[in-house]
């Protein structure tokens, strides 16, 4: 599955080049505005950066979770599902194949993006050591957790539910604060938030740029919340099974 | 041997198979024969352990379908025109990705072997989506037989084919199950292509058997000349 994958990207540039299009187009809006607030509020000069970090990161959970349902989908598109469901795959494997692919597409995407937003911006993550890596360790986890929940809503309803695909995730942006603190949140919205991973993480990205501390405690709980996620993941497996 | 006890499907308030009991020897053709919606598919669907029976159970080979199905989907395979491989990945790429999946050893000789036989020279390195009806067929043929199935499940294998095409592919099989000696599960709605191709009969109607046997069997049985009328007479009966 993992060759079949391979193969879809290798026979596609236009799509491989799509694959980085939306990251960069949206990083480069950001980073002009983060540049115009820099030259014109004092919070954007102490942490410079931050809204890139921020659309660099969203777009990571944002691919993370595309990629897999896309991969899914793809295999709905071109009706092939019935010929890997006869097959000797198993579920962990087909889940594995669409990780895999959906690691690739970020790798491209965000990766693009991140190189661009550093040789066009002079953007740089704070260097605060393996932690920040395991901010995004977090985002693709629950990404993929998120597609996979999706893929399993595929195999119940069929293609109706194709348009989570793109939708899905964009209910959950404002509540877990991409780009602004959930204090700013009406009172009874928070505690919501408070049960996304993607909270903590964005919450001690801007920990990272502004104050320059690693709080680890809030890798910590979006680490724990993700594996909360885990069962879920065993659902999509069972409806693996009765596809 | 293929040996299906009691099974059942339901799906909600819904009965899509009820109580079938049959077995199916070695070597040997079975058609599942029945209207639309009679339920062949998930008959089909059960047999090759995609669907979990509500009640019943499906052996084959001495195993339990569902319960064994990494080791019993190693040797049977699938083909209908209903489902089809990646459409952008060329017929070579589709080969290999499901000749790995099913652990085929020296996959390239096997492919090779394959194309000859289904003459799938010129194919190999076009994509999928970009060949035509009879040309797909044959390339989800190819795909079915990648890994040597002893059983080999067709849902309509001649559905959309023009008549030369569909009189290649039932020589092919034949032949194939001449050398092989596979079992083939069969399900059509094209009644010549069945007395030609097919030992036995399973027919259909709402979720149940309502007939079995032979071809020869079943038209001498009803009276009447050709397959074509016996099921025309069950579909129609009350």
């Amino acid at each position: 599955m993992l060759l079949r994958h391979l193969y879809l990207f290798m026979c596609s540039w236009p799509r491989v080049l799509e694959l980085i299009y939306w990251p960069f187009l949206n990083m480069t809006l950001w980073a002009f505005l983060s540049k115009y607030l820099s030259e014109n509020s004092n919070i954007f000069v102490i942490a410079s950066g931050v809204l890139i970090a921020s659309v660099i990161m969203w777009d990571t959970l944002f691919r993370g979770q595309l990629g897999v349902t896309l991969s899914f989908i793809e295999e709905l598109w071109s009706r092939n599902l019935g010929n890997i469901a006869v097959s000797p795959l198993k579920p962990y494997e087909l889940i594995c194949s669409l990780i895999f692919a959906s690691f690739l597409r970020t790798l491209i995407g965000v990766g693009g993006a991140g190189l661009a937003a550093f040789l066009l911006f002079d953007f740089q993550f704070p260097e605060v050591g393996i932690g920040f890596l395991l901010f995004f360790v977090n985002l693709l986890i629950m990404g993929w957790a998120l597609g996979l929940a999706i893929c399993a809503l595929l195999i119940r309803f069929g293609l109706s539910a194709e348009t989570l695909a793109w939708a899905a995730l964009f209910f959950i942006q404002p509540l877990c604060g991409v780009f602004y603190p959930i204090t700013v949140l009406p009172e009874w919205l928070q505690p919501l938030s408070l049960v996304i991973p993607a909270t903590y993480i964005f919450e001690g990205m801007r920990l990272t740029y502004f104050e320059g501390v690693f709080e680890i405690s809030l890798l910590i709980k979006a680490f724990l919340i993700n594996m909360g996620e885990l069962p879920q993941i065993k659902l999509s497996k069972n409806n693996n099974n009765q596809a | 041997m293929i040996k299906a006890k009691n099974l059942s499907k339901h799906f909600g308030k819904i009965h899509a198979v009820k109580d079938l009991n049959f077995f199916v020897n070695d070597s040997s053709t079975l058609a599942l024969l029945g209207s639309n919606g009679a339920g062949k598919t998930t008959t089909l669907m059960l047999l090759m352990g995609i669907l979990k029976p509500t009640i019943g159970e499906v052996t084959i080979l001495n195993h339990n379908v569902y319960n064994s199905r990494k080791m019993v989907s190693r040797k049977i395979n699938f083909a209908s025109p209903f489902v089809e491989l990646p459409h952008r990945l060329t017929v070579k790429q589709n080969l290999t990705v499901y000749g790995h999946l099913y652990g085929v050893n020296n996959l390239d000789k096997k492919i090779d072997q394959l194309t000859v036989d289904l003459d799938l020279g010129d194919l190999l390195d076009r994509r999928v989506g970009k060949l035509s009806t009879g040309q797909k067929t044959r390339v989800s043929l190819a795909k079915a037989l990648i890994n040597d199935p002893k059983i080999l499940f067709l849902d309509e294998p001649t559905a959309s084919l023009d008549p030369d095409l569909a009189d290649w592919i039932r020589t092919y099989l034949e032949k194939y199950q001449s050398k092989t000696k596979a079992t083939i599960i069969l399900a059509s709605h094209n009644m010549p292509e069945v007395e030609r191709l097919c030992s036995n009969v399973l027919i259909m109607k709402k979720g149940e058997v309502v007939d079995k046997g032979s071809p020869k069997k079943l038209i001498k049985h009803y009276g009447r000349t050709n397959l074509e009328e016996v099921f025309l007479t069950i579909a129609r009966k009350e």
